[in-house]
């Protein structure tokens, strides 16, 4: 590996772990909701450069971007931040609970650098049986589908949790006509783009998440100039929106176990088709939860 | 030739970037930030497109690299002006407050 590549590496880990500490150990908790989106951001270089371009997608999409706008969101929500005392048991506790996660991951990774795993061949030799062409999307939809669908279900409910706590609204600052117009031309790209990632996870990377993370940054951008009605709750089509990716899921799944090989085995010459519609479905799934978690309000989740 | 001119509009965009980022941490309020912050790096980014472009493949790679820089720029002229604006916002109700007390 050439000198300079080594340096950006090496000035890449070392500012992510500057971050990572500057999340955690802000004195205020809107200087560590920032800290955390730079995180994310850098993060997605940081799987970028180690050749994982699926991760560093959904790292920028929904570790950086939607899981930022969520925090300060709810810390919109509190009007006072709560005083931290920092004590000398939690202090403890952290470290506790830092070593062993540490001792936790690094089981997972130390095999990784004794050479070249068994699992990219077993996947590639797969590859055929699959129904699509891009092995992450091979692994994630068909061999390991369970894991999506629980991902899936972990989404709906905390869509469900926040329904029940109904969070307090907060006054919003005034729509501006410039973030008006910006967000009318920014809302149809958000729409190409999602859907050119949803199209493409079948064989490059991309995939559901990225494609409904962006198509809720379109929502929620078009919600916040003012540009959607309210999205209620009581909208027989928006918790239509919501349900499907599980419900086409499950119902494929369930079929699979009564007509065919079993639980969510595909029919060999369908699986193609039929993981397409399953994205589909939970693209439209995913960016409805996600739109809804980040401006859904009292009266958008409430009864 | 090409590659001199390549090197030179890529460290020019470098310098650019590295002088915006400066104006971002040392000047003293919101506006001026802003000013260099937003005007650096939309000829920084302009410099490295340009740098790039001069270097790239293919046509391809230079139309979508334009188009990156198209997006970047209008992105951070928006956000410039809401950031900008919400201040202005915010400066007015403060100064409203303190003549209300004097």
């Amino acid at each position: 590996m050439p000198a300079t590549e080594l340096l950006l590496d090496i000035t890449l880990g070392v500012l992510l772990l500057i971050l990572a500490g500057a999340a955690l150990h802000g004195t205020r908790l809107y200087t560590g909701i920032i800290s955390f989106i730079a995180f994310g951001l850098l993060l997605a270089l940081v799987w970028a450069r180690l050749g994982a371009p699926d991760l560093a997608l959904a790292e920028a999409a929904i570790g950086a971007g939607l899981t930022g706008v969520l925090l300060l969101s709810a810390l919109g929500r509190h009007a006072d931040e709560p005083a931290q005392p920092g004590s000398a048991v939690r202090t403890l506790a952290t470290l506790l609970l830092g070593v062993l996660v540490l001792i936790l991951l690094l089981r997972a990774v130390l095999p990784l650098a004794q050479g070249p795993q068994p699992l990219p061949a077993l996947v590639n030799s797969q590859l055929e049986a699959s129904g699509v062409s891009h092995p992450v999307t091979a692994v994630l939809l068909n061999f390991r589908a369970w894991d999506t669908l629980l991902e899936l279900l972990v989404l709906l409910l905390a869509v469900l949790g926040v329904r029940q706590l109904q969070p307090a609204g907060r006054p919003r600052p005034g729509v501006w006509p410039l973030l008006q117009a910006w967000s009318r031309i920014l809302a149809p790209l958000s729409v190409i783009i999602g859907g050119y990632l949803l199209w493409r996870g079948s064989h490059a990377p991309g995939g559901a998440f990225q494609a409904g993370a962006l198509l809720a940054a379109g929502v929620v951008m078009l919600r916040l100039a003012g540009l959607l009605p309210l999205l209620r709750w009581e909208n027989g089509l928006l918790r239509l929106l919501v349900l499907v990716g599980v419900a086409l899921f499950l119902t494929v799944a369930a079929a699979g176990a009564w007509f065919g090989a079993g639980w969510l085995n595909y029919p060999a010459h369908w699986s193609g088709a039929l993981i397409v519609l399953i994205e589909v479905a939970a693209t439209l799934s995913i960016a409805a939860s996600l739109s809804l978690l980040v401006v859904g309000e009292r009266q958008e989740l409430g009864r | 030739m090409l590659g001199w001119l390549s090197n030179a509009a890529l460290a020019l965009g470098a310098f650019f970037f590295i002088a915006g980022t400066l104006g971002l941490l040392r000047f003293p309020d919101v506006y001026s930030r802003l000013h260099a912050v937003t005007k650096a790096d939309t000829l920084g980014l302009g410099l490295v497109v340009l740098g790039l472009c001069l270097r790239a493949p293919s046509w391809r790679a230079v139309v979508m690299m334009l188009l990156v820089w198209l997006l970047v720029m209008a992105s951070s002229t928006t956000a410039c002006q809401l950031l900008a604006r919400y201040q202005r916002e915010r400066d007015q109700a403060e100064g409203g407050d303190q003549d209300a007390r004097h």
